[in-house]
């Protein structure tokens, strides 16, 4: 058996890459991915060290200085701000009503955005490709008891009882002095700023996306010649779904789920806007705009502040996550 | 021909895929029947051809054998261990001694691991030697099949049909396997690959003293490689004989018509081939017709053929047919 006997030149002068290193390289020729890449770093490690990186305290507060403006930022004032506007430019981006820095609150608030999009981002994520994951692949009834549950609880309507729970947990729960159990997750939640339940209700709804997504691939790969393959030679269930099944349907998971975190980030700006999310002085992007919109008009910077991180940390991840798909699988460019 | 030295014999296998119907509470509504009650065996060193058009269960007859589909009943002897009753730990022991290559050979290599990496999963399982023994076992196996060794750390996109169909045939003969189910493993290729794998594969059989299923879904493509050939019609095998003499003297109408397809390369011949052209459409393995299977396009048939299905017999030595008319 001649080795020549077929057309190798081709894959000889090639270089060996495997799918990943080849999508790796997709997505850093993506410019628009790289930059959005760069961005959400950037925000990350700012966040990770908002210590360092903020010039004061989240709930620093400087009365004398409470809304005031640095000179530059008058460009984006009402023209008569001259006459009600302290100048200053001790902050660089201004300080709220309570004469606290904005740009440390937007940076601490980042951390809060962020975390709460990784918590959320990845409890989603491992609950729903587990579930999917063994739905798919058990298959037979128990899939189709598996899928019934999940589309129940997909009309279940969670953000409404999220939003009863933290009504309850903020106002009757430390009123009535409860005990036991409730006081001690009421404990933790105030540990955290308030957001544990927000994690766990964001985990809850938003897996059931993940898990028809992790079972639809399952079911089209399962039935593959590669997959028959290793039960042929012998491999076990768990073998088959680890090195299998997962590292072939974990890419579109990743997709789907970095296109979900702009929706998680708006979620708890959100539930912060509207007084449930996390607990002052704790900044967090939604508690900043809902502080400053009493006085849009007079201070129009309070809000335009963290509307801004918002909106480019959205942009970010949208953009992230389609270059990730078209750098994941080309061929769904299109 | 003796019947001695039978490496795996099939009884009235069957399979039938259920169809159901409800949600939580499940009906069984009907069953696709993929393979009803076949019977063959195959003897030690030699290529049974299985042949039949596409959809009339001869992967899924490879499948059952294998169990990688259990059989709904039936006897699968491999020797006399009977594959059927054999589950975890036995069945995957068990599983050493048979393969499979697939028809895809894109389907068939997963992506995301290299090839060293794909036909070392095997010896992986079984827990065969040592890491480095592995590699090394690897190296040879691709050397076996005709391709570089120093290919091992490259991913199946990188190679054609061919070479990929290579690697599946690497990944199978990882541990020495007495018996090989070949599902159509030419029938994705290019005609000029073709030759090249038939070729690797018959000289992997004499060097290893393989015994070989050879799933086709035309005559032409099992002719040179089977000793004998078993043709299959909706979920039945109808005919099988020595190769030659199948096609010297096929019996069965369905035979008949298939042969009469098969381009004849004397042009003398040629010229007076007369096909047989079939009435009608291969009728659904959910609803197959009562009586012989065959029975709504088959050109000679009788009252009885509707009625009754035809036995399956031995009607010469080493020549066995289910019809009612032979
Ligand atoms: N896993 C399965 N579930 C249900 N039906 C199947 C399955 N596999 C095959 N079939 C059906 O069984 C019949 C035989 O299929 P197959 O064995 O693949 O035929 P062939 O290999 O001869 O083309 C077809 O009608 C096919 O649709
Ligand atoms: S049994 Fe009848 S219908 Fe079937 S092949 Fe023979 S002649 Fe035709
Ligand atoms: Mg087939």
């Amino acid at each position: 058996m001649a080795v020549a006997e077929l057309p190798q030149e081709q894959t000889l002068v090639r270089k060996q890459r495997s799918l990943w290193e080849e999508s790796f390289i997709r997505l850093i020729r993506n410019k628009v991915a790289v930059v959005s890449l760069l961005f959400v770093f950037v925000l990350a490690f700012v966040a990770a060290f908002a210590n360092y990186v903020a010039p004061y305290d989240y709930a620093e507060q400087d009365l004398m200085a409470n809304n005031s403006v640095p000179k530059w930022m008058l460009v984006i004032l009402p023209a008569n701000a001259e006459n009600y506007v302290r100048i200053t430019d001790k902050y660089p981006l201004g300080a709220d009503h309570l004469g606290r820095d904005i740009l440390s609150r937007v940076i601490y608030g980042a951390r809060v955005s962020l975390s709460f999009a990784v918590v959320a981002s990845m409890v989603s994520l491992i609950i729903g490709t587990l579930y999917g994951t063994i739905s798919g692949y058990v298959g037979g009834r128990a899939d189709d008891v598996m899928m019934r549950i999940v589309d129940f609880l997909y009309a279940f309507p969670f953000l409404v009882v999220v939003i009863l729970l933290q009504t309850y947990f903020k106002a009757l729960g430390r009123a009535s002095g409860m005990t036991g159990f409730g006081a001690k997750l009421l404990e933790i939640n105030d540990s955290m700023g308030g957001m544990l339940f927000l994690f766990i209700a964001i985990g809850l709804i938003n897996w059931i996306g993940m898990a028809r997504i992790a079972r639809g691939q399952v079911l089209s790969y399962k039935r593959k010649e590669f997959v028959e393959a290793a039960h042929a030679v012998g491999a076990s269930n768990s073998r088959i779904i680890i090195k299998h099944l997962l590292p072939n349907i974990i890419g579109p998971l990743v997709v789907a789920e970095t296109l979900a975190i702009p929706g998680y980030i708006f979620t708890e700006a959100f539930l912060s806007f509207i007084g449930l999310g996390v607990n002052p002085p704790t900044p967090s992007w939604g508690i900043m705009i809902s502080e400053a919109v009493p006085a849009l008009r007079s201070y129009p910077n309070q809000v335009l502040v963290p509307a801004v991180f918002l909106s480019l940390t959205t942009l970010a991840f949208n953009f992230l996550g389609d270059g990730l798909r078209d750098a994941l699988d080309p061929r769904m460019k299109q | 021909m003796s019947q001695d030295n039978i490496l795996l014999r099939v009884e009235k296998l069957t399979k039938h895929f259920p169809i159901t119907r409800g949600i939580v509470i499940q009906k069984q509504v009907g069953a696709v029947q993929a393979v009803d009650k076949v019977s063959f065996f195959v003897r030690e060193g030699e290529t049974l051809g299985l042949v039949g058009e596409s959809g009339c269960g001869k992967s899924t007859t490879g499948r059952t054998i294998l169990q990688l589909y259990r059989p709904t009943s039936g006897k699968v002897y491999f020797r006399d261990q009977d594959l059927t009753q054999l589950e975890g730990e036995d069945l995957r022991h068990m599983r050493r001694n048979m393969q499979i290559i697939f028809q895809d050979p894109y389907a068939s290599l997963n992506p995301r691991m290299s090839v060293g990496d794909i036909v070392a999963e095997p010896l992986e399982v079984h827990r065969i030697g040592t890491r480095k023994e592995q590699r090394e076992r690897v190296k040879e196996l691709l050397n076996l099949v005709g391709l570089n060794p120093y290919f091992i750390n490259r991913y199946p996109h990188e190679f054609s049909g061919g070479q990929r169909q290579r690697i599946g045939i690497a990944r199978a003969l990882a541990l020495n396997p007495e018996f090989i189910v070949c599902d159509e493993p030419i029938s994705a290729l290019d005609v000029s690959i073709q030759a090249q794998v038939v070729n690797l594969l018959e000289e992997l059989q004499e060097q290893f003293g393989l015994t070989y299923l050879f799933i086709a879904h035309d005559l032409s493509m099992v002719r040179h490689i089977s000793n004998r050939i078993a043709v299959m019609y909706l979920g039945k095998v109808v005919e099988l004989a020595e190769r030659n003499e199948l096609y010297a003297n096929p019996l069965h109408p369905y035979t008949q018509a298939l042969l009469s397809a098969v381009p004849v390369p004397d042009p003398v011949v040629e010229r007076q081939r007369q096909r047989i052209i079939l009435q009608g459409d291969v009728p659904s393995p959910v609803n197959p017709p009562a009586g012989c299977r065959f029975h709504p396009r088959c050109p000679l048939a009788q009252e009885i053929c509707s009625q009754e299905e035809p036995e399956w017999r031995e009607i010469a030595p080493d020549h066995w047919v289910a019809c009612h008319l032979v």
